[in-house]
């Protein structure tokens, strides 16, 4: 934010979005050594350098608002409050993991904090947006609907099929894309004759915006404006936050993408780092490098504490693998 | 891609890779459509170099639009164009439902006209890879008529049906096990010998399938092994384990028939009669899930067709009826091994 633009963030909302983006940020750092060290051999899609959407995003919801994520979702499980035991739990599929070790990296799961799940099928959670979205206004309950999905997930019909349902129900969600410029390995332009993912909002009658989305605090006034016409009942938004991975698209590497022009693209963009971002705008307001510091230790000392927590875990029994497919009876398999 | 030489190991998906750039060679209708399948090569890098070898025009890459991509190469195939779609994973082909089961399976019955698709479908567990990169799907499309379903376990099995699925006038799925693409080899020779020479199962452990032949045809099962007590049926992977228990049960005087079927659609029922007739003891054996699962439809037939002929009642060794587990150990639990297989294969005996 520019000094002197009219309302200026409070600091300490945005040092709490700085402390998400940390989580976030140290929570994949560690998940990327455990993948390298062959400790986890669950495919990861790591979210590192896409922090300031999830943390913008989420900071303009109630606890109780529900988000939706896919593969590459642990931003989004964090910044919206999931437990940090519980995901690292997960991604060693452990018994006390967030899906009780039945899912992985991929399956987050944590409706006590309105996470009603992360599904790799790309663009599958984007109706169920909408669905819990046209539930909330069903019952009156006032709670708004996230869905987080990238770019290559507007490719899918479930996206047009998505944003055309919830505009003529007038529902509250709010569609997050992350545009990080790729799918897989394949770049925006080779999927799409245009860069204009945000104007389908336009043609299904929603508004639709692209911004910045390595700038969480700009994130989060967008997502804020969008909440705020979801909860007066005047329906949906399609926000376009402009970012990109820092990582390959699986697994922690960082040049995974080698043949396509990735290679040359991120040097362009790790100065734009929004955890880095947040941490210059605090520090140009006041706040101490020591504190900065201390919370940063802070974070790294509780992802370290969920990775003991998860190798201590034991490994769901065999004993439990006939026990889920159904709430009801089980037919036995 | 550096093709080759001829004396080398082939493995499985070399002979899929081969299969496809043989295939684009000879008839200029022939293309790849699939997400990532030109510069890089597809998910597990079947398409490697074929870019380079063929053009963009050739070798599509498609955006994150199965449903699209399916019914586009529908569209194509119908005007004589010869389209092999990828799916990323076999899980994947759930977003392109309608334009198979629908449009694809229905339309020479509805219209008269062929159309000549192929689907590639990378499938199965063993990876560790969680509930939706793992699946064996194949019972969804056998419910289907105007399908044809493929399923190859060995090298030459893998080159030849896909090739004759390329020429085929008909929608084929073709099921590519990815637990066998870098681990089942075979001599080169052996693997793309269009006439006698031999099966191209030598070097991993099946015994009785060194005989000449001429290539694999769609709807051909294979006796992979003879034998008099106990007759397992299986395709993909899990005819390899097959194999494998043979050979350990084989220790113990067993003598176990190994079937793979190869085909699911049209099925070789001759070959699976004569085969359950021959020991009158009968596994049948996959990965995909129990419950709607090839190896019921199996059973019936042979229940139907050969009952007089049976000495024990006919055994299945699937997937459990549950979606697949994340962690390994708790996969390992559920999918059919060899070992499994012996123990049904004893008890069997043992009936
Ligand atoms: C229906 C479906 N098709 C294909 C895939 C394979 N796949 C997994 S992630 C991915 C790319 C997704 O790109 P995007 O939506 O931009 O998200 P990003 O990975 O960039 O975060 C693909 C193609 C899948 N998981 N689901
Ligand atoms: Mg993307």
């Amino acid at each position: 934010m520019r000094p002197g633009e009219a309302a200026a963030p409070d600091r300490d909302f945005v040092l709490r979005m700085h402390r998400t983006m940390l989580r976030i940020r140290i929570a994949e750092e560690q998940i990327a050594d455990l993948v390298e060290a062959g400790e986890v051999k669950c495919p990861c899609h790591l979210y590192i350098g896409q922090e300031g959407i999830a943390a913008g995003a989420c900071a303009a919801l109630r606890r109780n608002d529900y988000v939706w994520g896919g593969h590459r979702s642990h931003g989004h499980y964090l910044a919206k409050g999931g437990d940090m035991k519980g995901m690292m739990a997960e991604v060693f599929g452990k018994a006390t993991g967030c899906s009780s070790g039945r899912g992985g990296s991929m399956h987050l799961f944590a409706p006590e904090v309105g996470i009603l799940g992360t599904v790799p099928l790309v663009a599958a959670t984007i109706p169920l947006a909408v669905g819990s979205a046209l539930a909330s206004k069903v019952s009156g309950d006032g709670k708004v609907s996230v869905s987080f999905f990238g770019d290559g997930a507007t490719e899918e019909g479930h996206f047009h099929e998505s944003v055309n349902l919830a505009a003529v129900y007038k529902l509250p969600v709010l569609f997050v894309c992350e545009n990080n410029f790729y799918s897989s390995h394949l770049g925006l332009l080779e999927r799409r004759a245009a860069d204009n993912i945000f104007k389908a909002g336009e043609a299904h009658g929603v508004p639709g915006l692209a911004i910045d989305g390595n700038d969480a605090i700009g994130v989060h006034r967008a997502a804020e404006e969008a909440v705020r016409r979801a909860r007066r009942g005047e329906g949906p938004t399609l926000l376009e936050c402009r970012t990109y991975r820092w990582r390959g698209h699986v697994g922690p590497s960082w040049d995974t993408d080698v043949g396509v022009k990735r290679k040359d693209e991120l040097k362009d963009w790790l100065p734009k780092d929004p955890v880095a971002r947040s941490a210059s705008w605090l520090l140009e307001r006041g706040v101490a490098k020591a504190a900065l510091d201390a919370l940063e230790r802070e974070v790294r000392a509780e992802v370290e504490e969920a990775v003991a927590f998860a190798r201590a875990s034991p490994y769901p029994g065999e004993e439990e693998l006939c026990t889920h497919v159904f709430h009801g009876e089980n037919g036995g398999a | 891609m550096p093709v080759k030489a001829p004396s080398d190991q082939v493995t499985y998906l070399e002979a899929i890779s081969r299969a496809l750039r043989d295939a684009m060679r000879e008839d200029p209708s022939v293309f790849l459509l699939g997400q990532d399948v030109a510069a890089y090569g597809g998910a597990f890098k079947v398409t490697a170099g074929m870019l380079e070898d063929f053009g963009p025009e050739r070798v599509m890459n498609t955006p994150i639009s199965e449903s699209g991509a399916i019914g586009v190469a529908v569209g194509a195939a119908l005007l004589g164009r010869r389209p092999v779609v990828e799916m990323q994973f076999a899980d994947f082909i759930s977003c392109g439902f309608n334009q198979i089961v629908n449009v694809a399976a229905k339309m020479f019955w509805r219209t008269g006209r062929p159309v000549p698709l192929v689907i590639r479908c990378p499938a199965g567990g063993g990876a560790g890879a969680g509930a939706f990169h793992s699946q064996c799907v194949e019972a969804w499309f056998l419910h289907t008529p105007g399908l044809k379903v493929v399923a190859p376990a060995f090298p030459r099995d893998a080159y030849w049906l896909l090739r004759a699925a390329i020429r085929d006038p008909d929608p084929v799925l073709y099921f590519e096990h990815k637990q066998l693409y870098r681990r089942v080899k075979a001599p080169a020779s052996a693997v793309f010998d269009a006439g006698g020479g031999s099966d191209g199962r030598d070097g991993h452990g099946a015994g009785g399938g060194g005989a000449a032949g001429p290539p694999p045809r769609i709807g051909q099962a294979a006796t992979l092994r003879e034998g008099e007590h106990v007759t397992v049926i299986s395709y993909g992977w899990t005819a390899h384990h097959a194999l494998e228990a043979a050979e350990k049960v084989a220790a113990e005087g067993i003598s176990v028939e190994v079937l793979d079927l190869r085909t699911l659609a049209p099925l070789d029922e001759e070959a699976v009669l004569r085969a359950a007739r021959k020991t009158g003891r009968v596994l049948i054996a996959h990965e995909a899930c129990l419950s709607g699962g090839f190896g019921g439809e199996l059973a019936a037939r042979i229940a139907e067709k050969a009952f007089e002929h049976l000495d024990a009642p006919v055994r299945r060794l699937a997937y459990p009826d549950i979606p697949v587990p994340y962690h390994r150990a708790l996969e390992a639990a559920c999918l059919p091994s060899a070992e499994k297989i012996a123990q049904v294969v004893r008890e069997l005996r043992g009936w």
